[in-house]
């Protein structure tokens, strides 16, 4: 909690709102706040998050505001706390600043989410796919990608 | 002249019982294994269950190597290239199994990433359902495809 207020009182400017229900710290911030505040909660002695668990994205289609949320689970091995940091990311601009050169555990996750929601992250060394291949068109983990729509890379045999 | 015809066909058909029973008794199978399925491929091929009992226990890791093709496990969308070129490597005479309800139909995934049944690329021959198969369902699988390969034209 004393995170929380430590963080909200320094990055003001970016901090959209936190709540920290049964332990689950969490900052929602917004997207220009990426690398000054993860720069600091990397490099600070005291908070020493040196473990980015993961880094995911969820797609709230037809959500007042921004429509995406990239979601980062930082664990400090030192300091044995945890900490969640939501970034608000709309449709029209639907990109924000990599962390890749804080964590490299980043570099897939980034690669994941891009494949998955079509979010870029500026400054990602390589941000091609990582789990749908090349030919796939649209992002299929988004709200609005067809549930329907199939993308074959080998042609059905058709039935004689 | 009749005789003489009916002495070769006698021994055409002969020849024929001969060549599919050689052949169903020395399967060299390619595992194309992708999922959780091999487990159950593993503890069939193992000493327990042991399918070697039926000419089936040399496995090779090699197309041009092998005559059945065993698909166990979920093919994606972007392993169905590899299946299909794997499949075209292999010599023939050669026959593919279906190991799987992922691989028979796609099983429970329904959605962009999965193909909807290997038989929708290439032909199979042999369908094993269940998820993942029981190891009497597979042998019993084996068994069928044995049966196939000495009741067809045998092509030499």
């Amino acid at each position: 909690m004393d995170i929380l207020n430590q963080l909200k009182s320094k990055f003001s400017e970016y901090v959209i709102e936190t709540h920290s229900q049964c332990g689950d710290a969490t900052l929602v911030i917004k997207k220009e706040g990426v690398i000054p505040l993860f720069s600091y909660l990397k490099t600070s002695p005291e908070l020493d998050f040196n473990f980015l668990m993961d880094l995911t994205a969820v797609d709230y289609l037809g959500r007042e505001g921004s429509r995406f949320e990239v979601v980062y689970h930082l664990y400090s091995l030192s300091k044995n706390h945890c900490l969640r940091v939501k970034v608000d990311v709309g449709e029209e601009d639907s990109s924000l600043d990599s962390v890749s050169s804080l964590w490299p555990a980043a570099n897939w996750y980034e690669r994941e989410v891009w494949d998955m929601f079509g979010i870029k992250f500026k400054g990602h060394p390589d941000l091609k796919r990582i789990l749908m291949y090349e030919e796939f068109q649209g992002h299929p983990l988004r709200k609005d990608y067809p549930v329907n729509r199939r993308q074959p890379l080998v042609k059905p045999v058709p039935m004689n | 002249m009749k005789m003489l015809e009916s002495a070769t066909g006698f021994f055409t058909s002969r020849l024929q019982d001969a060549i599919g029973w050689a052949r169903k008794y020395s399967i060299f199978q390619y595992p194309f294994v992708t999922a959780c399925c091999g487990m159950e491929y593993m503890a069939t091929a193992a000493s327990h269950y042991d399918m070697d009992r039926f000419g089936a226990g040399l496995v090779r890791f090699s197309p041009r190597q092998s005559d059945v093709l065993f698909v166990v496990g979920t093919i994606s969308q972007k392993m169905a290239p590899i299946l299909k070129k794997i499949y075209d490597q292999i010599c023939e005479p050669k026959w593919v199994v279906a190991f799987g309800v992922c691989t028979c139909t796609g099983g429970f995934y329904d959605n962009y990433a999965t193909v909807m049944g290997i038989d929708t690329i290439i032909p199979v021959d042999v369908y094993i359902p269940g998820c993942p198969p029981r190891p009497e369902n597979v042998l019993d699988g084996l068994m069928k495809l044995q049966e196939k390969i000495q009741r067809q034209k045998q092509e030499v």
